[in-house]
């Protein structure tokens, strides 16, 4: 029987040489393995007496703890080094592009709509939507433009064919039919924007036939032109996100106003960009005034009772400006090449806590 | 709307500069739209001597002047004919820029003698196409003065836009008025001196309407003048008119123009010789014609309200006059008209004879119906001062409109209106100073007389606009908006947010967004889906016949954008628009649509097959808006009867139960790609998401609690032959139906068609998942449910376990 310092010469020389963990549980089985003679060794054990054992039991437990921990470091250095060896062989351009994942974008009409109604929402506006195809009723009578009035033809109006009855619809030349069609649903406190499609017969670099308008409308008891004023004032300030936009009212007509005002913006147009709230000239922006009482009778309120006030702006100018596009046709024309340039990302979703924009 | 500083200061006694002036005019509503000083293009010109002309050595055309400017002498080579020694003309030193020419002065040579500036032409200055010779101004015109304003040329040209509420505004009298109300100086008396009439006008004037067509002239004053001399009419006149783009012809049409921008009242000069009897007003017959001033012939019909004489119509009245009456040179005799015409019957005439014309122009906004009299004496004082002649006295027909009109004003409506506090007295000076008669004062209501040339004045919210327009819109302060919650609440309608979530999803998933037009050309909208209701759809007007329809679906304007995007060689477009389509003419046959195509050829990849789009694309994106707006997916069948644009056996529509399409998708239809000229395959899809049933509004926000199993789930797959015809639904619906208790999901995973099955057969896999909630299932109980599938599957489809 070989002597324990024999063992544990040959067992940590066994151990070391293996070259791989099947030679290293081959070690384990001949020097750890029951039939082992350690093992023989350990058996041996119960026939001692107390005191033989008090001294060889420490010694044979030692080795056995000892070649089990080498076992293991070397397990663990030939797994490192396998590990290494197959590190070693799998590599990868990494400059290869990745399977795709198109992204697509959202329109410039749709995110500054949403922008519009990010703002407009905190002032507790709700959103009204009417239809393009109108009637005349809406889109003049009930506005206050007298039949036959000079207002009619400045709006270079699209008409439908007529029906059998010598009636003819339009296509809205302005969102505020829906004035009249909201005044008819709801009671005062009224705040709605309604943004939509327009329509009137003209196309050039600011112009096309068909175009997208914003119009606000609040009616209530008390309501007044410098409410107006300073929900403008704010509303400005908001959606171009400067500090400062210092505006100027100026008196205009519209038939369903009164009294209708113009309203400038002040602006640089010194740069290749329009800078809104800066240097000296001022912009025409968008056109308002207080709801004229022929309208609000039409939409079935008594003006000495209600009073309100309304603008209209284009949303399609708003994102000319703010986000400095040069041409409005180019909005309708579906050209890739536009859409990926001036559209925004899927999850850029506007709202007051993050910023309106990027 | 166009006048001179000089003109304006006919009316308004003010010592303003300009630049106030256009300020003030923006801000009281009369929007300055230009300011042309010609002073300032010229400013570099002035006058000057020739001291001497004489031969230029080396060129007979050619003349060497010594000219005598306020810098000094200079030597000018000049090729005028009339440049000569002493003469007085206008000298344009080197370095000026010559507004005829477009060039900027350089000192140089001419045939070898120095020449530094030059002597202009008329047209060198753009004062007309003169320029046979440089001008020459009178012998006594001081020298080194700017050349514009000798020729009275420095006279700022002002440019307004006049909405179409205030024909006041038409005449600069009207916006002197403004003006003087606005603080900006004193409104001059406009009266004129009546002319003291000679004997009876030897025209008659009659008007012949029936008591429903009166309205069409309530007035007419003639007058007639005999023995005037027409022909240029004074330098300061023609210079006004030049300045503000009217062409001046003689003295006679001059006066006309004149007074219709000075007090904007159109009036008319007949020559009185070849008018034929009396006059009288009427409407016309149909068919009548009548040669106008504008050379034109034009067809009349009983609408239209003529001055005629006995031999037909001379004039269509306040739109344009008659060319064989008009007045020429060799006039002697005129009748003057002075007329008033019913502004939407002009309207309407002028638009139906597409006529426009200054007196159309300011009619069918109103002109003052009370200015009659007073006009016709001032077109008679200038056409005896500028033409001499005899006036007789004048004819008068008619009484003219009732125009006279009082408001009951609360003067408190001011600040309830606007917010801006004003003094009772402030706000009656300011009426006051409009020409509007305001008594009551102090009283609770003032009682406000609108002045006849204020035509668009009808109740109290048009005078608050007077008074805070003339006060200053910049004095209304802004007032806070109240709020009505803390913290703002959702406004958006669930349909709002379903289109809103939908195009998000859309654009996640690779399509870009487009905004097509709503209305496509006829033939489109006719395939499709359009034919039964073309007409009402129907623009009448269009922009063009490619847009003359409302588009009954947004399929074929993204088709024509796909294939306007691989023209120009981009092969992969995926697009979607969010928008409306038209099934007729009324409100609710509006819906809104959220349609898409794809087309890509495949793109190809290091790691993977090309693979071009098909139906499955366009499904998923119509799966994926469904998910979006919270359609129940679980609940959605799918049918192949998609419309007719889709190609017939490559579509489907998902549906909630046979009447509830919520959506359609496939590949479109070959003939419809022909049509439309764009290159396949090409696949689309189409939901109406406001088809997807409203969910119910839940007292609580709180989710039902969580059913997870920790025990196993089993999965099973079974492979079925089937009928070709069978489709996957049938098969999963039948699995599925199995044990709704325990199968918690069937899906299919494969499709085979070919060797090892017969034809007309083929095989579908499928994975059935059965989850036990209770305990472990065993095996036993495991294969008592796939035998309960295969039975389900067999008796739904006829299909059975494929060997």
């Amino acid at each position: 029987m070989p002597g324990i310092k024999d063992i544990q010469k040959s067992a940590l020389t066994a151990i070391a040489a293996a070259a791989n963990e099947a030679e290293l549980e081959a070690a384990r089985v001949e020097f750890l393995g029951k039939k082992s003679a350690l093992s023989e060794l350990m058996k041996t054990l119960g026939k001692m007496s107390p005191e033989e054992r008090q001294e060889k039991g420490p010694l044979y437990n030692g080795l056995r703890a000892e070649l089990t921990e080498a076992i293991a470091a070397k397990k663990a250095e030939l797994h490192e080094a396998a590990l290494n060896a197959r590190l070693a062989e799998e590599k990868i351009d990494v400059t290869l592009p990745p399977r795709p994942m198109p992204q697509g974008t959202i329109h410039p009409i749709t995110h500054v709509t949403d922008e519009i109604v990010a703002i407009f929402a905190d002032m507790g506006f709700a959103v009204a939507e009417g239809p393009d195809i109108e009637s005349d009723y809406y889109n003049f009578t009930a506005l206050n433009f007298p039949e036959g009035h000079p207002a009619r033809e400045m709006h270079d109006t699209f008409y439908m064919v007529p029906d059998e009855k010598g009636e003819r619809k339009v296509l809205r030349t302005h969102t505020s039919p829906v004035q009249i069609r909201t005044m008819e649903k709801q009671k005062p406190p009224l705040r709605v924007i309604i943004p939509g499609r327009t329509y009137r017969c003209d196309s050039d670099q600011t112009h096309t036939p068909m175009f997208h308008q914003l119009e606000g409308l609040a009616v209530d008891k008390t309501t007044t032109l410098g409410e107006l004023k300073w929900v403008l004032a704010e509303f400005c300030k908001a959606f171009f996100e400067v500090p400062e936009a210092p505006m100027r009212f100026r008196p205009s007509y519209f038939p369903f106003t009164e009294p209708s005002m113009e309203v400038d913006i002040l602006c640089d147009r010194s740069g290749g960009n329009v800078k809104i709230g800066e240097g000296e000239d001022w912009m025409e922006i968008l056109g308002c005034g207080m709801v004229h009482p022929n309208v609000l009778k039409f939409g079935g309120l008594d003006p000495d009772d209600y009073q309100g006030w309304a603008f209209g702006m284009g949303i399609d100018r708003l994102a000319m400006l703010k986000y400095g596009i040069p041409d409005l046709r180019d909005f309708f024309a579906a050209d890739l090449r536009w859409l990926k340039h001036y559209g925004f990302a899927a999850l850029d979703m506007p709202n007051l806590a993050t910023g309106l924009s990027r | 709307m166009k006048f001179t500083l000089n003109w304006l200061k006919d009316h308004l006694e003010t010592d303003v500069n300009l630049e106030e002036i256009a300020s003030k005019l923006t801000m009281i509503g009369l929007e300055v739209e230009e300011i042309d000083n010609p002073a300032e293009k010229y400013a570099a010109f002035k006058t000057a001597r020739v001291i001497e002309a004489k031969p230029h050595p080396d060129a007979d055309k050619l003349r060497l002047c010594r000219v005598e400017t306020p810098e000094g002498e200079v030597q000018v080579v000049c090729g005028a004919p009339n440049a000569r020694t002493g003469m007085i003309g206008v000298f344009a030193p080197s370095g000026s820029y010559i507004p005829g020419t477009g060039m900027t002065l350089k000192p140089t040579k001419i045939r070898g003698v120095e020449s530094n500036g030059m002597l202009v032409s008329e047209r060198e200055m753009e004062l007309s196409d003169e320029h046979d010779g440089i001008i020459e101004l009178p012998e006594d015109t001081p020298l080194g003065v700017p050349f514009a304003e000798v020729m009275g040329l420095d006279d700022p040209v002002i440019e307004i836009a006049i909405t179409p509420n205030r024909p006041d505004a038409l005449g600069v009298y009207g916006i002197a008025r403004d003006l003087a109300a606005a603080g900006l100086g004193k409104l001059k008396d406009g009266a004129v001196d009546p002319v003291a009439g000679h004997g009876k006008s030897p025209i008659g004037v009659s008007l012949k309407f029936d008591k429903e067509n009166a309205a069409a002239c309530s007035q007419f004053i003639g007058r007639y003048v005999k023995g005037v001399t027409n022909g240029p009419s004074p330098g300061w006149l023609q210079k006004r008119l030049r300045a503000i783009g009217l062409r001046p012809i003689s003295a006679l049409v001059d006066i006309t123009n004149y007074v219709s921008y000075d007090r904007g009242r159109p009036l008319h000069v007949f020559d009185a010789d070849k008018l034929k009897g009396d006059i009288h007003v009427r409407l016309a017959e149909k068919g009548e014609k009548m040669l106008a001033l504008d050379e034109a012939e034009y067809e009349l019909d009983e609408t239209i309200c003529v001055i005629a004489d006995d031999s037909g119509p001379v004039g269509i009245g306040g739109v344009i006059g008659g060319l064989n009456t008009g007045c020429t040179e060799e006039t002697t005799n005129v009748f003057l008209e002075v007329a008033y015409f019913d502004p939407l019957r002009i309207a309407r005439t002028g638009r139906a004879l597409g006529i426009q014309s200054d007196a159309r122009y300011r009619f069918e906004r109103g002109v003052d119906p009370a200015y009659l009299p007073q006009a016709a004496e001032l077109a008679t004082r200038l056409i005896l001062d500028l033409c001499g002649g005899d006036a007789s006295k004048t004819v008068v027909a008619g009484d003219g409109p009732h125009w006279q009109k009082t408001i009951e004003f609360d003067h408190t409506r001011v600040e309830r209106l606007t917010g801006l506090k004003l003094e009772e007295q402030r706000i009656v000076e300011i009426l006051a100073a409009l020409g509007f008669g305001v008594a009551g004062f102090g009283d609770e209501k003032l009682m406000v007389e609108v002045p006849s040339w204020r035509p668009d004045v009808e109740g109290p919210a048009d005078l608050v606009e007077e008074v805070v327009r003339i006060h200053g819109l910049e004095h209304v302060q802004p007032a806070p908006l109240p709020r009505h919650v803390a913290v703002a609440t959702p406004i958006l309608t669930e349909n709002q947010n379903r289109m809103r979530l939908a195009k998000r999803a859309l654009a996640a998933r690779g399509l870009d967004e487009a905004v097509t037009w709503s209305f496509i050309a006829e033939e489109h909208a006719r395939a499709f889906g359009a034919a039964n209701n073309i007409a009402q759809l129907t623009v009448e007007n269009p922009m063009s016949p490619e847009l003359d329809t409302m588009r009954p679906s947004i399929l074929p304007g993204l088709i024509l954008a796909a294939g306007r995007n691989m023209d120009r060689g981009f092969d992969e477009v995926a697009l979607f628009e969010a928008g409306p389509q038209y099934a007729g003419d009324a409100p609710e046959d509006q819906s809104l649509a959220i349609s898409g195509i794809r087309r890509s050829p495949g793109a190809r990849h290091w790691a993977s097959a090309a693979r071009g789009v098909d139906a499955f694309d366009a499904k998923a994106d119509a799966l994926a808006v469904l998910a979006a707006v919270g359609a129940p997916l679980e609940s959605v069948q799918v049918t192949s009867d998609a419309p007719a644009w889709y190609h017939p056996g490559r579509s489907g529509v998902l549906r909630l139960g046979p009447k509830n399409a919520l959506a359609t998708f496939g590949e479109v239809h070959p003939r419809i790609l022909d049509m439309l000229d764009v290159k396949g395959p090409m696949v689309a899809f189409e939901v109406i998401p406001t088809n997807v049933p409203e969910p119910k509004k839940k007292g609580t926000k709180a989710r039902s609690p969580l059913n997870a199993s920790d025990l196993p789930a089993v999965i099973r797959d079974f492979a079925f032959v089937v009928d070709v015809n069978v489709t996957a639904e049938q098969v999963l619906r039948a699995a599925r139906g199995a044990d709704k208790k325990l199968i918690t999901a069937a899906v299919l995973f494969d499709v085979y068609e070919g060797k090892g099955i017969e034809p007309g057969k083929k095989s579908l896999a499928i994975e059935v998942t059965l989850q036990p909630f209770d305990k472990t299932l065993t095996d036993d109980e495991i294969e008592a449910v796939a035998q309960k599938v295969i039975a389900q599957v067999s008796k739904a489809t006829g299909g059975t376990l494929r060997g």
